[in-house]
């Protein structure tokens, strides 16, 4: 009896020293005995003692590995997938839309067709980018009240690109934005109370005004965004001095609309305000249609000195130009965008006229007899000039035109590509024409860009003559001064002398 | 871009906006398949389009055994008949670039007349001598491609290997860059002669790899920052744009061996690059 308890103490003892756990692993030979044999019993091996050892070991890693796949990585939202998640609304369908409403005409253009033809012509974003953004239009006309939408092309940056549409807002008519620069004024008077300092005579240039949109260069309100999909941002409207300084430098996009343009002449804006200068000059260089496809739109009570020529509307009873005809003269295609004048807006202002002359101001002519000094009003090439008669830079010619085909010409389309701001094409085939801009947003300069001179500096003070220096005269000089007074004196006298004598005598 | 590859990897690069009609790119699977034959090519690239005024270049390269090394070019006007470009020679560099300025014309025979006045004073009577430079556009064409190749080609680190002979050739088992690596731009390679214009210290040396880092990065090109690079179409392939020759455009989609890069422009060198960035 004793014989057996002891047998099962030393059992007992010999399990409890089997359970305990490792101090390195946090293993215990029992558990492990327990799943080697385990699987011995599943697996069955051919000559089993001899790959014992393998065995083990194995059971041992197995028992690692399931420890490390308890911790699960956190699934990363890496840029394709976030990106995904925002394409993923394009593709949804609001519920409660009728099927009425969508057959109505709306604002929503064509891409899919644009697409097509530009495809024919050599170029385009490529299928499923173009489906892309004609979704993201679609988008755009649900959520504001347009009345004209166009997608107007695609701005590359240097680490984002920007997708432009070109859109009319309802209501949004004339209505001018208030200058907020008359506040800086009225600190300056408080200080001329308290000291006389000189008085700068400085005057800086008047600013010329914004041109009211849906007039000329703000004719339409542009939106951009960075891919299809996300929000659509509208570009604020663009001023004339914006349009003169965009003029003298040359600069690339980054993608993001913040970003502070640091130049020479200095910017006035953001990355945002030099879009929008450089997608009106674009416009406005490029924007071309068959003859013939617009008219202009006749307004009853025109002013003579206003330009009536802004408003255009597709002509109803245009035939369409077949596209060999297109392909072979420029004089078949017009600009059908107004022309920017120098001044930066495309109707000139006459800044010169002084505040407080009211009545002057309607007769423009009147002025120019009577004052010539006034500034001659800058005239812009009327609308619907044909392209031929676009003037040569640099040597070449502005425009290049093929046709899209030459195997296949009966059916091909006319292709017009601007050499002045590469990247900006048209075509038309029969009655269809569009224009669309994918480039960098810069114009071709022809041999380099050179950055304009410093201008002089500026006088500080008017010379007059009190504050002139002079030269002390030396002593010589001075001298010679003397003599020539006293020699004078000297002659007055005689002749006063003679002059009594002859009094007395006359006496 | 691989010829064999042509009928989507289009697609990637449409981003710059510049596409091949579907007529041009038949005509050019075709075409291309014969070039190869006939000029026993290893391999035939369509290397892109040059725009000029009156028309446009076609340029496809064929590479021998060593992918540096065996370069020849080749320009078409309809992408169906293609004619040898010569190799640039140093003494042509430098006539194209006294003799040509502004636009490529559009015709191989065009030629530029470039008049040059050397003075040569000896005592007295100073000789001038007028020395008329002639260039055609052929040659032009042949010495822009070869600028472009040689200072903005690029190619994802471990694509081409160094074989132990000394030659490059295309790596078969190149999985692709990771996105993480990808959007580094020490791992693209200018696919050129070395030029080592940064001497790198033996740390950065340390764990390079002889048979895949020979050539020059990226992130060594002066300017810093003439490179864009972005991912598109929908965030899924990496493109590479150089500010320098505007056109060129490369793509990679990471975690596959897909890339490839395309020269769609007018063929001149951006020197405003200074003052744009």
């Amino acid at each position: 009896m004793d014989g057996k308890e002891e047998r099962v103490q030393s059992a007992a003892a010999f399990k409890s020293y089997m359970l305990k756990n490792s101090t390195k692993s946090n293993l215990n030979l029992y558990d492990h005995l327990t799943r080697l044999l385990m699987k011995l019993m599943d697996e069955q091996p051919h000559n089993a003692v001899d790959v014992i050892e393998d065995m083990s070991s194995d059971v041992k890693r197995g028992l690692l590995e399931e420890m490390q796949s308890t911790v699960k990585d956190l699934p990363e939202t890496t840029a394709d997938v976030e990106l995904a998640e925002q394409q993923r609304l394009l593709f949804t369908r609001p519920k409660d839309v009728d099927h009425e409403e969508e057959l109505v005409e709306t604002p929503l253009p064509n891409v899919s067709e644009l697409s097509f033809y530009l495809e024919q012509a050599g170029v385009g974003l490529g299928r499923d980018e173009m489906q892309r953004i004609f979704l993201a239009l679609k988008q755009l006309v649900e959520s504001q009240p347009l009345l004209h939408c166009r997608l107007w092309g695609k701005i590359l940056g240097t680490e984002n690109s920007y997708i432009v549409a070109e859109a009319i807002v309802e209501g949004d008519d004339h209505s001018v934005d208030e200058p907020a620069e008359e506040e800086e004024r009225e600190v300056d008077t408080q200080e001329n109370e308290i000291d006389q300092l000189p008085q700068s005579t400085y005057k800086p240039p008047s600013v010329v005004p914004k041109e009211a949109t849906g007039t000329g260069a703000n004719k339409f309100v542009y939106y951009v965004c960075n891919e299809p999909g996300l929000p659509w941002v509208k570009l604020p409207s663009v001023s004339p001095a914006q349009i003169t300084a965009a003029r003298q430098i040359r600069k690339f996009f980054t993608g993001k609309l913040d970003t502070p343009i640091v130049s020479y002449p200095p910017f006035p804006g953001n990355e945002a305000n030099y879009l929008r200068a450089q997608i009106a000059r674009i416009s406005a260089g490029t924007q071309v249609s068959p003859q013939g496809f617009y008219q202009v739109l006749e307004e009853e009570g025109d002013e003579e000195d206003e330009v009536s020529q802004s408003n255009y509307e597709p002509n109803p009873d245009f035939e369409g130009i077949p596209a060999a005809e297109m392909a072979e003269s420029l004089s078949n295609w017009v600009h059908h965008v107004q022309h920017i004048l120098l001044q930066g807006r495309c109707t000139w202002v006459n800044l010169a006229v002084k505040p407080g002359d009211e009545s002057n101001e309607e007769g423009e002519a009147d002025e120019k007899e009577e004052e010539p000094d006034e500034p001659e009003p800058e005239v812009g090439p009327p609308m619907f000039t044909p392209i031929s008669q676009d003037a040569e830079m640099f040597n070449t010619p502005p425009w290049s035109l093929s046709l899209s085909s030459t195997l296949t010409s009966q059916h091909a389309v006319a292709v017009l590509r601007s050499n002045l701001w590469p990247g900006a094409y048209a075509y038309a085939c029969g009655k269809k024409f569009d224009n669309i801009y994918i480039g960098w947003g810069l114009k071709y300069t022809g041999g380099g860009y050179t950055p304009p001179v410093l201008p002089l500096p500026q006088k500080e003070y008017p010379s007059v003559p009190e504050i002139t220096e002079a030269l002390d005269p030396s002593l010589e000089e001075e001298q010679a001064l003397k003599e020539a007074l006293e020699e004078q004196q000297a002659v007055r006298e005689e002749m006063e002398a003679t002059d009594e004598e002859e009094e007395e005598e006359d006496d | 871009m691989d010829s064999n590859s042509l009928y989507y990897s289009l697609e990637l690069v449409a981003g710059s906006g510049h596409i091949l009609t579907p007529e041009q790119r038949t005509a050019l699977e075709s075409s291309l398949v014969l070039l190869k034959k006939n000029y026993k090519f290893s391999r035939v690239l369509f290397w892109g389009k040059i725009l000029g005024i009156n028309g446009v270049y076609f340029i496809a390269q064929g590479r021998g055994e060593d992918e540096m090394k065996d370069k020849k070019n080749l320009y078409s006007l309809n992408c169906m008949d293609w004619f040898l470009l010569p190799p640039a020679s140093d003494s042509m560099i430098e006539e194209v670039s006294k003799a040509t300025k502004g636009r490529f014309i559009g015709d191989p025979s065009f030629v530029y007349e470039h008049q040059e006045i050397h003075r040569q004073g000896e005592g007295n009577e100073p000789v001038n001598e007028k020395a008329v430079i002639t260039i055609t556009e052929e040659k032009r064409l042949a010495v822009a491609v070869h600028q472009i190749d040689a200072e903005v080609s690029v190619v994802p680190r471990g694509a081409f290997i160094k074989s132990p002979r000394g030659l490059v050739q295309l790596n078969r088992s190149f999985g692709g860059l990771s996105e993480a690596e990808a959007r580094k731009l020490d791992n693209f390679l200018h696919l050129r002669q070395s030029k080592n214009m940064k001497k790198k210290s033996v740390l950065d040396m340390g764990d390079w790899n002889p048979a895949m880092d020979y050539l020059d990065a990226l992130s060594d090109d002066i300017p810093k920052g003439s490179w864009s690079l972005q991912f598109e179409f929908a965030r899924k392939v990496c493109v590479l744009r150089s500010l320098l020759w505007l056109g060129l455009t490369f793509y990679h989609v990471p975690m596959t061996p897909q890339h490839g890069y395309i020269y769609i422009g007018d063929g001149t060198k951006n020197l405003d690059l200074p003052f744009m960035l």
